[in-house]
């Protein structure tokens, strides 16, 4: 199974902190840890929502909101998306996160739907386009 | 934490260690059935420990502590303690020995310890069942129930297999060894036919209804990609990792689980991460050193040009027929 593994925002994230050279030699052997067991497929830090923005829907209205957003919680510092053999398998490689100075944060693991999960809703023609956005990604990558 | 949890902790520690634990202690004791042995009991005494204890903050140093503790224990009742701990004291020694002539390429010793594993369980004194069997059980921390379902055969047929094949290695005395550069080409071929035979097995079950097995396939993948963390300058390894995960991309059966032929394939349900997966390691495939051989050439040499280039143009049939010619 994939999960993807959601790293929740703190104070010093939103803050534009860059993390400490003791905790990115922790980070690079952690990354490499997973590499080397197989598990990394993906994964990226995230600039604070000072540098994002949200839209917002309603009916047909779309309102552009800038950032820095309040709700230091709710947001993301970063992601990975890992290939494992269960939840507790994930579980057990998020509490090996280094967390060099004992700094309260959350991180939270979730299943990736596969196409196949979506069933006849996702329709051949959704699966053609869907296709066509992603090699389309892939070529300006 | 109640009973259960800390079960399923162990065995998620478990399916994370058993590979480095198990080669870390053949370094020491230098017998790979002996060092399964002594993992087993340091899981055994896991799962009766944490749940009282809890579980410790490093719980893979604490299971190769104790299957080491138990290996010296095990050590001194054969009477062989003197030799054995002076086979120890000459690890280190062996360790920057000029035999190994990897070890400077592979910098982290943990790394270097689960390369002799995997050259050990692929040793081609083995037969290939055998050979794929022990990679399954020690590389893989697959249990003897799981392969057997995995291939469709009874428990007892493929503990009796690894059994032997384990018997085999030690009858032959052989080396708890990376082999050095004379022996390495042949040897590493068969490391990765091995790996290869257990992607091909996932992908076109030869037994059984089911036509595609993904834990066979998953398996074979994750060793892919350790072998091209381990390996990094070797094209045959990553022309494996990038086959292997180029073919899986279109690893399809229908809603009742029948072949659908490539032609018919909805290539909008392909596998667009392991397509990128695969390009990128095809691309170190070919700015690798190394000789080029059979899995560095698949990808991109007919009638396989396709794998490459046909993920990269998902839309339209013509693209694909004209790739094909």
């Amino acid at each position: 199974m994939r999960v993807m593994v959601l790293i929740k925002a703190t104070e010093q994230s939103e803050a534009g902190e860059m993390p400490s050279r003791e905790l990115l030699e922790q980070m690079t052997a952690f990354n490499e840890e997973l590499v080397k067991a197989g598990v990394m497929l993906a994964g990226e830090g995230l600039q604070p929502s000072s540098r994002g923005a949200r839209v917002e829907f309603s009916g047909s209205e779309r309102k552009v909101i800038d950032g820095p957003f309040t709700e230091t919680k709710e947001l993301l510092a970063g992601y990975w998306l890992w290939q494992v053999k269960s939840m507790d398998d994930a579980i057990e490689w998020v509490r090996r996160i280094p967390n060099p100075t004992g700094e309260h944060g959350i991180v939270e693991i979730r299943s990736v739907f596969e196409a196949d999960d979506f069933g006849e809703q996702f329709t051949p023609e959704l699966r053609e386009r869907e296709a066509l956005l992603r090699a389309q990604t892939e070529a300006s990558a | 934490m109640a009973g259960r949890d800390v079960t399923r902790t162990v065995e998620a520690v478990w399916r994370i260690e058993s590979a480095r634990l198990i080669a870390g202690i053949a370094r020491l004791v230098r017998d790979v059935a002996l060092a399964e042995d002594l993992a087993q009991e340091a899981l055994v005494a896991a799962l009766e420990q944490w749940p009282e204890s809890g579980v410790p903050e490093n719980p893979g140093a604490w299971l190769m502590a104790t299957a080491k503790h138990r290996g010296v224990d095990r050590l001194r009742r054969a009477e062989v303690h003197e030799r054995k701990i002076a086979e120890l004291g000459r690890d280190a020694e062996l360790r920057s020995s000029a035999d190994d002539d990897l070890a400077a390429a592979v910098g982290d010793p943990f790394d270097y310890d689960l390369l002799r594993l995997i050259f050990t369980a692929c040793h081609p004194l083995l037969s290939t069942d055998a050979r794929v069997a022990l990679t399954l059980r020690l590389l893989c921390g697959l249990t003897t129930r799981e392969i057997a379902r995995a291939y469709l055969t009874s428990e007892s047929a493929v503990a009796q297999r690894i059994v032997r094949a384990k018997r085999t290695l030690s009858a032959a005395r052989v080396a708890f060894e990376v082999p050095g550069r004379r022996e390495l080409r042949e040897r590493l071929a068969s490391v990765l036919e091995v790996v290869y035979l257990i992607f091909t097995e996932g992908y076109s079950a030869t037994a059984g209804e089911r036509l595609i097995r993904p834990e066979l396939l998953d398996e074979a993948l994750r060793l892919g990609r350790i072998l091209a963390e381990l390996l990094p300058r070797d094209a045959e390894v990553h022309g494996l990792d990038a086959l292997m995960e180029l073919q899986a991309t279109r690893a399809r059966t229908g809603p009742s689980g029948e072949a659908v032929l490539l032609l018919d394939q909805d290539r909008s349900r392909w596998d667009w991460l392991l397509v990128r997966r695969g390009l990128a390691a095809l691309e170190r495939a070919h700015a690798a050193a190394g000789p080029i051989g059979p899995y560095s050439c698949r990808p991109r040499s007919p009638p396989a040009t396709h794998a490459p280039a046909h993920p990269r143009t998902p839309t339209g049939s013509g693209s694909w027929r004209s790739t094909t010619g």
